[in-house]
């Protein structure tokens, strides 16, 4: 007769695996609690930046981005087709981490297209190139070919990048997100709460809008 | 006895950073960047996950299976031995195409897949290198 102590240890694996998983999964949530801006904060953050959307839109949808981010590339164009068929009020805010190279140069280069009015055709060309430019070992001659394609004065492009306001705007957006504590790209607020990472994927973030959408509706 | 009581302690090891990345792909950390950027890349792409489900989690059920086998073929099941040679080879064959991803798709290394890759690769040389009385029938 064979032993019954295999199926004991399977067994207690199995649950163990399944209970600790389950376990953790739990302290993980925990350990990222939704970031929720202060009314004060909110309302600071609204005088600037770059804004797309009327303002009065029942739904503000507030990006703390890096450029160099993978998720925040697949989530721009989603952002851009829900944008439009909700017309929603989308703030972006720089915020690029210090493990991506190139970032902090991308932030600069969407602001100094900014400083010519056209930040989000610079934020859109910057996500869709996205995986020639982070590779590359000359992203500013890459950059100034960009300030070309979207129609700006490029030698003034290329002193923005490095002048003091460009400079300035990311350093702001990035102290405004450390300060609310965001500590990951990409952050999204709507209508000032934040929305939780699992739900920031292509495929989930839609049915966060709408539920955000949702619940902003003015009850009659 | 030896060999078996090895190989599952090996796939333990496996299960436990199998869960640990489910865990982390759940949890939606893996749907943003801020920790290291290779990771991020890899547990982040497409590739980290099939219809839906993340590799992580079919991960977790390969090492789950070749647990439960080499603790059954320790304790002398025959069938066991052969369902724990076929998952390891199984595993063995995912890992070398997401080594191959990795290398020439996404030309990133995620640390936790390299130790993955590893535990399988150990788990593979045992079962190769397997002395024929573990091979034996009882």
């Amino acid at each position: 007769m064979k032993s019954s102590a295999p199926f004991v240890i399977v067994a207690l694996v199995a649950a163990l695996a399944i209970g600790g998983g389950a376990y953790f999964y739990r302290i993980r949530r925990a350990a990222n609690p939704p970031l929720e801006t202060s009314k004060e904060v909110a309302e600071g953050i609204k005088e600037s930046g770059h804004v797309l959307g009327p303002p009065g839109a029942i739904l503000t949808l507030e990006e703390y981005g890096d450029f160099q981010c993978p998720p925040c590339g697949k989530l721009s164009e989603p952002i851009n087709q829900l944008q439009k068929q909700y017309n929603l009020r989308v703030i972006f805010r720089e915020f690029p981490l210090a493990m991506h190279a190139h970032a902090r140069e991308a932030a600069s280069a969407a602001e100094a297209a900014g400083l010519q009015g056209k930040f989000w055709e610079m934020h859109d060309l910057l996500f869709r190139e996205q995986a020639v430019w982070s590779n590359s070992n000359d992203v500013r001659t890459l950059f100034s070919a960009y300030a070309g394609m979207v129609g700006l004065e490029v030698a003034r492009f290329n002193r923005d990048m490095d002048g003091s306001e460009v400079q300035q705007q990311v350093d702001l957006d990035q102290q405004r997100g450390a300060f609310i504590g965001v500590r990951t790209t990409p952050t999204i607020l709507l209508n000032n709460q934040a929305v939780p990472a699992d739900q920031l994927r292509p495929d989930t973030f839609p049915a966060a809008v709408e539920a955000a959408l949702k619940s902003a509706q003015p009850t009659s | 006895m030896i060999f078996y009581c090895a190989a599952a302690l090996i796939a333990l090891a496996g299960l436990l950073e199998a869960t640990y990345l489910t865990v982390i792909f759940l949890s939606g950390e893996t749907a943003v960047c801020g920790g290291s950027a290779d990771c991020s890349k890899v547990l982040g792409s497409s590739y980290a996950k099939i219809a839906g489900i993340p590799v992580s989690a079919l991960g977790a059920l390969g090492y789950f299976s070749a647990f439960a086998f080499a603790v059954f073929a320790a304790y002398n099941y025959a069938r066991a031995r052969t369902f724990f040679s076929w998952t390891v080879i199984t595993m063995f064959l995912v890992t070398l195409w997401l080594l191959f991803v990795q290398a020439f798709r996404l030309h990133a290394f995620c640390r936790y897949c390299l130790f993955s890759a590893a535990l399988v690769f150990l788990l593979m040389g045992l079962t190769v290198s397997r002395p024929s009385s573990a091979q034996r029938n009882p």
